[in-house]
């Protein structure tokens, strides 16, 4: 049959008037290795950013021909079928179908299989030659084939195919160059591949198709592979940017389907069925299994302890614990760089401007307030750095399948466990892992409640409290840990419980699945995993960069104006400025938790960063103070004393404040990341309010409680 | 014929050819398109140390399923 003739070759010659950059898809299961084969193909010229309205991630490069032609790439999320399931699956499919009027619909698609699994990777490999785009067949990790006894025939799977098949691994860059040159053939042939449409449901598939191809303006191949995949998309997921169906189409596709109900026509089985009886067929004569590969894997002999009843714990417990000491040990040198190179930055301008307001703004506000962020970004990029080892190496699958048990109890799924718990060290890092998550409820309720896990900005708040709040002399190291503990729980036990109460009431959905491949172990590509971690941290900056720097100075505005007399001490500076007149407007809401307006000033500080508290109170309290001696600072908290004489910082109010940390959401840079990960300001607005109003509940309860105990 | 029992009664180390799947549900459309068909083999590998979810090896690949899901799953046993 002769093809319509702009389908005859993929991407013929274009003349050279129009000639633009081809664009090429990248699609493949998770797992199979595509971003690493997308980094080796672009190397360091990517872009990342979102889809327009949807958090999905948007990945191009630019690879190159053979003759030096740029050539774009666009790395699509990893699926295992175009029947999406979730948003990044629907971008995926979007893009393809070419219903996103923001993407450009690739010419060409190269499709990443995984060659140890061949079956289940040819599934979307079958998908998408439906679509009648030229494409070329990658087969992945070809070595690790090889040393699993199985023998693939490439040359005759080409054969079959008609399209070209390229052994690679990607891993070590092999088959790139051949990868390198299919992409730069002028033409590229279309799959001969036939299957046959099952019977039952060949009229539906040739009637969506016609359709398809009058009311949607659809090409005719492109229409049915659209067609085929509108019957197994059954609870088909919309995305903001993907253009709809025209109403005849859903007409018909509706009428279909009713009828198929009717008669009890499993008609989505019965065509994954028949994909999968042509793939079977298929793989009969490639895949030859030499037998020499028996007994257990490595994978499967690492798993018998991974995830063992017993040993399993004992390995997630010491993991976890690994990364939680390396984050903080390791963090610490340049945290404390970045704390002395602004201190430094501050300095320098201070030394070379004069005197006066805009020093002032430079120096207090932007840089103070912004260094004050970045001092976590070494925190922020080893724990970006080992979420993606957890990821690359397979252990991640690993910890939710041993979670997914716990938190199936608050409605939620074992994947939301590494961002909760990452969560500890920073909740920034955790709120963005949280994309791995694929049901966009789960995942926004992971966002909600990951802030009030005790992040290691609220450390030094709650180590000055504990040294406040016993009267004369060291706390006893019991009473320390004891306390430290109490406040971690209640930040987790804070978390799971509105996540159950999300989970039942604002974001009711039904219970998650839990269809989880468990891919092999598989040593990580470094330079993977840091290109990784690098581009995360840059778009939390770019992202947050904005919010922070105008929320600092909005900050230091606030204790810098309006001005005081001549002479002034900063503690008289701070009393009668802005903050010092939001803090005395704030003191009738916080009385009733024991807060004075000058703890109100702590209070609204701690947005630049929880840990701000502590100097703005030296500040407030007229204490010298540095990083590692607090004790001036503790003694002027014990000489506090409201207008009446009575003590200010009662151990009540030192445990209450606690109490307040633990729950109420005072990080900009979080309510910047929520934004961006939420795509709207609703979201962080919502966080805001309710993770605050909890913790004003909490602390009233706690310390009227209290009161009326007699402490 | 020999006796179906649930993917969720067999027992570690074991496998089955599987013999009935709900025909609707999002969950089970995506096991199929994963490759659990009537007629695959499968094989449960462990289960998660609290006992829920499962580890099943299919087509020479693993995947998790809940329980709540496998109980859906019907299987005839295999003897090895």
């Amino acid at each position: 049959m002769a093809l319509p003739s702009h389908l005859q070759t993929g991407t013929p010659n274009p003349p050279a008037a129009e000639r633009r950059t081809p664009v090429y898809a990248l699609v493949g299961n998770p797992n199979c290795g595509k971003s690493t084969l997308f980094n080796a193909l672009t190397g360091l010229k990517q872009k990342v950013g979102n889809y327009p309205g949807v958090t999905v991630e948007k990945k191009t490069g630019t690879a190159w021909s053979q003759h030096g032609q740029p050539l774009t790439v666009i790395d699509l999320p990893g699926t295992y079928s175009l029947a999406a399931r979730s948003p990044d699956e629907a971008v995926t499919r979007d893009v393809l179908l070419g219903r996103r009027a923001d993407t450009a619909q690739p010419d060409r698609i190269l499709c990443i299989v995984d060659a140890t699994n061949l079956e289940r990777n040819l599934y979307l490999v079958h998908q998408v030659l439906d679509l009648g785009r030229p494409v070329i067949v990658v087969l992945n990790m070809m070595d690790l084939a090889v040393a699993a006894g199985l023998r693939i025939r490439a040359a005759r799977m080409e054969q079959t195919l008609g399209v070209p098949v390229i052994p690679c691994e990607a891993v070590n860059g092999k088959g790139l160059i051949e990868l390198t040159l299919a992409m730069s053939r002028p033409d590229l042939p279309l799959s001969r591949h036939a299957w046959d449409v099952p019977a039952a449901i060949a009229p539906a598939v040739a009637e969506l198709q016609a359709s398809l191809h009058e009311n949607d303006r659809r090409a005719p191949l492109i229409a049915r592979a659209e067609a085929l995949l509108l019957l197994t998309d059954q609870d088909s997921v919309r995305v903001a940017g993907s253009t709809p169906l025209s109403a005849r189409t859903t007409e018909i596709l509706q009428s279909w389907r009713d009828r198929w109900t009717a008669t009890n026509t499993d008609w989505a089985g019965t065509l994954v069925n028949s994909r999968y009886e042509a793939i079977t067929r298929l793989c009969a004569g490639l895949v030859e299994d030499d037998g020499t590969a028996v007994g257990p894997s490595v994978s499967d002999r690492i798993d018998a302890v991974v995830t063992h009843r017993r040993w399993g714990w004992l390995v997630l417990v010491v993991v976890m614990a690994a990364l939680f000491l390396s984050i903080f040990t390791l963090a610490q040198y340049p945290m404390d760089w970045i704390a002395a190179g602004t201190d430094a930055l501050a300095n320098g301008v201070k030394h070379h401007m004069a005197e006066g307001d805009l020093r002032n703004l430079i120096t207090d506000g932007a840089i103070a307030g912004v260094g004050s962020v970045v001092t976590f970004l070494p925190q922020i990029l080893i724990l970006f750095f080992f979420i993606g080892l957890l990821e690359n190496t397979g252990y991640m699958a690993r910890a939710a399948f041993i979670m997914d048990r716990l938190m199936s109890r608050v409605g939620l799924n074992g994947k939301s466990f590494i961002p909760l718990l990452s969560s500890h060290a920073c909740a920034i890092p955790g709120i963005m892992a949280t994309r791995t998550i694929e049901d966009p409820k789960d995942r926004l309720v992971t966002i909600l409640v990951a802030p009030f896990m005790s992040c290691s900005a609220r450390l030094p708040v709650y180590l000055l409290m504990i040294a406040a709040l016993v009267p004369n002399g060291a706390v006893p190291l019991a009473t320390k840990v004891g306390l430290m503990l109490l406040m971690y729980s209640l930040g987790a036990g804070g978390a799971f419980f509105f996540a159950w109460l999300f989970k039942r009431t604002l974001l009711k959905g039904e219970p998650p699945m839990m269809i989880m491949e468990l891919p092999p172990y598989r040593l990580p590509g470094l330079k993977d995993v840091a290109l990784h971690m690098v581009q995360r941290a840059g778009i939390f900056l770019k992202r947050a960069g904005t919010v922070i720097l105008g929320i600092s100075i909005v900050l230091w505005f606030l204790t810098a104006y309006p001005k005081g007399p001549a002479g002034a001490t900063p503690a008289q500076q701070i009393a009668q400025s802005y903050a010092g007149m939001a803090g005395h407007a704030l003191e009738p809401v916080i009385r009733p938790l024991g807060f004075d307006w000058q703890i109100g000033i702590g209070l609204i500080s701690s947005f630049a960063a929880r840990e701000v508290f502590v100097s703005s109170m030296g500040v407030v309290f007229n204490a010298q103070t540095s990083d590692e001696d607090t004790t001036p600072l503790r003694d002027a908290l014990r000489q506090a004393r409201w207008p009446d004489g009575r003590a200010l910082f009662t151990p009540l109010v030192c445990l209450t404040l606690m109490i307040f940390y633990v729950f109420a959401l005072q990080c900009m840079s979080t309510i910047a990341v929520v934004r961006r990960e939420t795509n709207s300001w609703r979201w962080p607005l919502f966080q805001l309010i309710y993770q605050t109003g909890t913790a004003w509940g909490v602390c009233f309860v706690v310390y009227q409680t209290g009161r009326a105990l007699g402490f | 014929m020999a006796s179906t029992i649930k993917l969720s009664e067999l027992a570690v180390g074991a496998s089955g050819v599987v013999c009935g799947l709900p025909a609707t549900g999002s969950t089970f459309l995506r096991l199929r398109e994963m490759g659990v068909l009537t007629g695959t083999t499968v094989k449960l590998v462990r289960a998660a140390p609290m006992g829920d979810p499962l580890e099943i090896k299919v087509r020479g690949y693993h995947l998790t399923v809940r329980k709540s899901e496998a109980e859906h799953i019907l299987l005839e046993p295999l003897k090895d």
